[in-house]
């Protein structure tokens, strides 16, 4: 933020960095081989969707171009911090799919002008003894970080495994490095 | 190129423009008063800086210990927590530390010196009162004054009212410390004495302007980010009414923090009567106007 801006108190809104998006795939290999945890042909949109018809019209649109694949159809779910999930959902698991899937959304928000409205897309994984995790793709800061929830447990964090994954990660996928932004996405649509 | 909704508001930035080259230009007056009367003016240049920088430091922990506030953590107040991550995440911001106010007064306010040692405190009354998304909205709106570094902004523009209440109170001890019959010298400090009165209040008039046209800044960035003007909205007539009818809150409480606040402890009147130039906050029903304004603009195919 420049000089001028904070002396007229405004702040230019942020938009999306799609591009790391489709490194995801490959990523995910490494996953595979390094801490068996697959796929699971889930992933997840998250965004804000502001008060106005505008909106609506690019929503329905979104899903029309979604479902058009012939697919299972795309889930729309509400959370209660007043985001909206699109989940998208393959099968057999198909991650590279999943990511086109998440991109096209994306693009088309931004082309209608809410691009700052994309909060965050995540795609599941699934380890040995039904461990769960998510990489979680931050549109501001076109970074990944790991979310691993505790399974059974209740709004707790497996950090090693977290950690473990981002260690593997590191030269595959930018991750973000400032931990306090690895906020927690508890019971996630599509997780 | 895909189209924009977030525009900036012309109209808003070149009042702010305006209300900062005022400030400025009084800054220049006065200094180039003092060095034409030929005054030494490090002393009071050095004391009224010093004085600002410390308030400007320590402005996170003087605020908070003021309204007797307690920084919470996530596993204290994890919705709370979740909801600021959120609107961080969306702003591309650092999360500034949280804290509670434990008093029945519906209120919020943001300080700090920098985003990254920034706090966003709300009242445990304001957590009473509204819902999640009107939370979102306060918060998102706290928010929006540390990413527009409000408190910076404001100990910097504050600077003339200081230094020119400053030479006020030397010229007066200065004309009493010395015995003197010197006819000059008692003209030079009259002289100093009167531009220094006169400094004081348009600066004071102006930082107050300033104050409003910034707390409209932050209403912008609040809808803007959140989408959702009229939550927004909700939440500012939830508290104006609250504020308006609560006869237990403490008024002296409010004071020190006022600028910052949410909303302000003193509600304003319509017109452009003294309580409207003296207000920090801007009236209720031009924050309604702006949100009813962004939201079309939100809303347009």
């Amino acid at each position: 933020m420049g000089l001028f801006d904070a002396l007229l108190g405004r702040r230019k809104p942020v938009g999306p960095n799609l591009d790391a998006l489709f490194a995801l795939p490959s990523a995910a290999i490494t996953l595979q081989v390094s801490l068996d945890h697959l796929p699971t042909g889930r992933g997840a949109v998250a965004f804000r969707a502001p008060e106005g018809r505008a909106f609506a019209d690019v929503e329905d649109e979104v899903r029309r171009l979604l479902d058009a694949d012939g697919g299972p159809p795309v889930e729309v779910a509400a959370d209660e911090f007043g985001f909206t999930w699109l989940v998208v959902t393959t099968t057999p698991p198909d991650l590279a799919s999943v990511v086109t899937d998440l991109h096209a959304v994306n693009t088309s928000l931004v082309e209608a002008g809410f691009g700052p409205q994309l909060l965050c897309s995540h795609a599941s994984f699934a380890g040995p003894d039904d461990a769960a995790l998510a990489m979680v793709y931050l549109y501001k800061r076109g970074t990944f970080y790991p979310f691993a929830p505790v399974p059974g447990a209740a709004q707790q964090r497996d950090n090693v495994l977290e950690l473990r994954v981002r260690d593997l990660l590191t030269g595959e996928l930018p991750l973000e490095t400032d931990l306090t932004r690895w906020f927690a996405i508890w019971g996630a649509p599509g997780l | 190129m895909a189209r924009t909704r977030y525009g900036a508001d012309r109209g808003l930035s070149a009042r702010m423009m305006g209300t900062l080259f005022g400030l400025g230009l009084l800054y220049v007056v006065l200094a180039a008063v003092l060095i034409a009367l030929g005054i030494n003016a490090w002393f009071v240049l050095i004391l009224s800086g010093g004085l600002l920088l410390g308030q400007w430091w320590f402005s996170d922990s003087l605020a908070m210990s003021s309204m007797r506030a307690v920084v919470v953590e996530p596993e204290q107040a994890p919705q709370l927590h979740a909801i600021v991550d959120r609107v961080c995440a969306m702003a591309d911001m650092p999360k500034p530390r949280v804290g509670i106010a434990d008093t029945d007064v519906p209120n919020a306010f943001a300080t700090g010196r920098s985003p990254k040692r920034s706090v966003v405190v709300v009242t445990t009354g304001l957590l009473k009162r509204l819902d999640a998304e009107e939370l979102e909205g306060v918060l998102a709106h706290e928010l929006s004054h540390v990413a527009h570094r409000d408190v910076t902004v404001m100990a910097v523009a504050s600077f003339t009212a200081i230094l020119a209440g400053f030479m006020m109170r030397s010229a007066m001890w200065g004309s009493v410390g010395r015995n003197n019959r010197d006819n000059n010298v008692a003209i030079m400090v009259l002289a100093v004495t009167v531009v220094s009165v006169i400094v004081y209040f348009l600066s004071f008039i102006l930082m107050r302007a300033l104050s409003r046209y910034r707390e409209l800044g932050a209403d912008r960035g609040a809808a803007l980010l959140t989408g959702k003007p009229s939550a927004l909205a909700r939440a500012l007539q939830k508290i104006s009414g609250d504020m308006a009818v609560i006869p237990t809150r403490d008024l002296r409480q409010m004071e020190p923090v006022s600028a910052f606040a949410f909303a302000p402890a003193i509600g304003g009147r319509k017109g452009m009567d003294l309580a409207t130039i003296f207000a920090t906050h801007p009236s209720l029903e031009k924050r309604l106007e702006q949100l009813a304004r962004i939201q079309a603009q939100l809303g347009e195919r």
